[in-house]
C-alpha cells in the first residue's frame, strides 16, 4: 500500500522504524533445535513474529563424477500457502528459489561441511545432505531466518546408522556422530528505504524498499555469501557499513546455536 | 513382525488407547486460524485463510464457498527424506480431508468465497491424515469459520486378532487393515472413511464403533484446545 510506504520511508529518513527498533538492531531472535526426532538435524527459529523450520536428511547416494571422494549437499526452500496471505500453492516460486539458492551458497562456499568427510566409498557412495527449509510465518526476513535455522539444523545432526552393503538402516537408532560441521554461516539483510539501510526488515519495510542486500558470515568473521536484490544500486559505502555490521551481528546470533 | 501381543502395546498403550495428543489452537499468526496437532510422534500444522475471493474468478460457485485443502509433508517429516512438492497421495489425501472437514461447514453463507486450509506434515509416524484432519478441522474453528461440528479423526486397525486404535509407527506394517474415519460427533456422522486390507463386515461393525469412541475424545480434547485459545 502507498500510504504505508511512505509512512515507512518518512520514518526512516528520520532514522526510525514503526517498532522503536534502531536501523542497526535485529527483532528477537530464537532458536529451538530439537522440535522433532525424525530428522537428523532440525531447528525452528523465529525473528520476531517470522516463523521458519528446516530439517536435515542424511541418505546415501552416488558423486558427482568429477569429485568422487566428496559429499553432496543439497538446500531447498518451501514457501507453504501457510506462511501469508499473498502466496499461492504451485511450483518453487523465483523468490523461494532465490532464498535457497542464498542459503544454498551460505553453507557451500563457506566450506561450512568438510564434504571430504562425507565420502563412504570413493567414486561409488558418499552422504548426500539435504537441507530443506519450510516456511511457516512470514513477518519480513525470510532470508535470515531460514540462513540460520539450516545452520542450526546442520550444527545439530548426527549420522544415521548404515547396514552392511553401506545403504540407511531406517530402523536402526541413529549414531551419536556429528556432521563434520567447520563454519555456521549466518546472514544479515538489509533493505534499502530512502537512502537508509534497514537490519532485519518487517514486512511493511521490506515492501517499501528499493533494494536488498544480504550478507553472510562465517564464524572467523569472513564473508561467504553476498546477494543484491531490488531495483536501485548501492555505494560502495554503504556495502562496507552493512558488511561490518553483518559481522557483528552474526556473532550475536551464532550465541544462540549451542 | 509380531510386536503387539495380547492388550499390551509397543507403547505401552491398551487396544483402545489413541497416542497422546496434544492440541494448540493459534499457533501462527498471518493465517486467520492456526493449529498444531501432535498424536504421539506425529505432527501436523493447519493453517486457514478466508473466507476470502476466490481466484481465479471462473471457479467459483455463485451458491456457495469452495473449500480447498493442500496437505503437504516437509521433506524431512519421515526416516526417508520425501521429495517436496504435491505427489499423487499428498494429492487424494488433500481431496479426502477437506471432504471431511468441508461436512461440517456453511458453505451457503460465503458465495463465490474461498476457505484455503494448509496443512503441513512437520514430522510423519502414521496417521498423518487423521493428525491433518485434527488440525484443520480447530484451524478452521480458529478462524470463526461457522461450522455445525467439529470433525474428529482416528485410524482403526487390527493386530492379532485385536483391534487397536490409531495405529502408530511400525503399527501400520503389522496391522492388517488400517481404517481411518473422520466422524462429526454431535451430527453422529461420518465424513472421510478409507479401508485397506482384509476384514470381515463383522470386523467392520465394531472398528467403526470403536473409533466412534475415541473420535469422541479426541472432539473432547480439540474443545479443550478452543476453550484455551478463546476463553480468557
Amino acid at each position: 500500500m502507498k500510504v504505508q510506504d511512505e509512512f515507512v520511508r518518512k520514518l526512516a529518513s528520520q532514522d526510525k522504524r514503526a517498532d522503536g527498533r534502531k536501523m542497526d538492531e535485529m527483532r528477537k531472535v530464537t532458536v529451538d533445535t530439537k522440535p522433532i526426532e525424525k530428522a537428523e538435524g532440525c531447528a525452528l527459529v523465529t525473528i520476531g513474529k517470522t516463523k521458519v523450520i528446516a530439517g536435515v536428511k542424511l541418505g546415501v547416494g552416488e558423486p558427482f563424477s568429477d569429485r568422487p571422494d566428496e559429499g553432496v549437499l543439497m538446500s531447498n526452500a518451501e514457501f507453504s500457502p501457510i506462511a501469508s496471505p499473498e502466496l499461492e500453492p504451485g511450483p518453487p516460486s523465483i523468490e523461494s528459489v532465490e532464498l535457497a539458492r542464498v542459503v544454498d551458497r551460505g553453507i557451500r562456499e563457506s566450506g561450512a561441511i568438510d564434504v571430504k568427510k562425507l565420502c563412504i566409498k570413493k567414486g561409488e557412495k558418499v552422504w548426500m545432505v539435504y537441507v530443506d527449509v519450510n516456511i511457516l510465518d512470514d513477518f519480513g526476513n525470510l532470508q535470515d531466518a531460514a540462513a540460520l535455522a539450516a545452520s542450526a539444523a546442520l550444527d545439530t545432526a548426527v549420522f544415521p546408522k548404515l547396514d552392511k552393503e553401506n545403504n540407511v538402516d531406517l530402523y536402526a537408532p541413529k549414531t551419536k556422530n556429528k556432521l563434520p560441521v567447520k563454519f555456521r554461516p549466518v546472514s544479515c539483510s538489509f533493505h534499502k528505504v530512502g537512502d537508509k539501510l534497514l537490519l532485519d526488515p518487517t514486512k511493511d519495510e521490506e515492501k517499501a524498499a528499493s533494494a536488498r542486500l544480504t550478507i553472510a558470515t562465517r564464524d572467523d568473521g569472513n564473508l561467504c555469501a553476498i546477494q543484491k536484490g531490488g531495483d536501485v544500486g548501492f555505494t560502495a559505502d554503504e556495502i562496507n557499513k552493512a558488511a561490518e555490521i553483518s559481522v557483528k551481528v552474526g556473532k550475536e546470533m551464532r550465541k544462540l546455536l549451542k | 513382525m509380531k510386536k503387539v501381543i495380547g492388550m499390551k502395546r509397543n507403547d505401552g498403550r491398551k487396544p483402545e488407547d489413541f497416542r497422546e495428543l496434544e492440541i494448540e489452537a493459534g499457533v501462527l499468526e498471518n493465517a486467520t486460524g492456526s493449529a498444531r496437532v501432535r498424536m504421539g510422534r506425529t505432527i501436523a500444522v493447519a493453517g486457514v485463510y478466508g473466507p476470502r475471493e476466490m481466484f481465479p474468478r471462473r471457479l467459483q460457485n455463485p451458491e456457495k464457498a469452495t473449500l480447498q485443502l493442500r496437505y503437504t509433508m516437509a521433506p524431512f517429516s519421515t526416516d526417508e527424506r520425501v521429495r517436496p512438492g504435491l505427489s499423487r497421495r499428498g494429492k487424494e489425501i488433500s481431496m479426502v480431508s477437506g471432504k471431511a472437514v468441508e461436512a461440517a461447514i456453511f458453505l451457503d453463507d460465503f458465495p463465490k468465497a474461498s476457505i484455503d486450509v494448509f496443512v503441513d506434515i512437520i514430522q510423519a509416524d502414521a496417521g498423518t491424515r487423521t493428525a491433518a484432519i485434527n488440525a484443520a478441522a480447530v484451524a478452521l474453528a480458529d478462524a470463526g469459520v461457522p461450522m455445525r461440528d467439529m470433525v474428529s479423526s482416528v485410524a482403526v486397525g487390527k493386530i492379532d486378532g485385536t483391534y487397536v486404535v490409531d495405529l502408530a509407527g511400525k503399527e501400520e506394517d503389522a496391522s492388517a487393515c488400517d481404517l481411518p474415519i473422520a466422524y462429526m460427533p454431535n451430527q453422529d456422522k461420518i465424513t472421510l472413511l478409507q479401508m485397506d486390507g482384509d476384514i470381515s463386515k463383522e470386523d467392520l461393525k465394531k472398528m467403526l464403533e470403536l473409533a466412534k469412541d475415541a473420535a469422541r475424545k479426541i472432539h473432547k480434547v480439540q474443545v479443550e484446545a478452543l476453550k484455551k485459545r478463546w476463553l480468557k
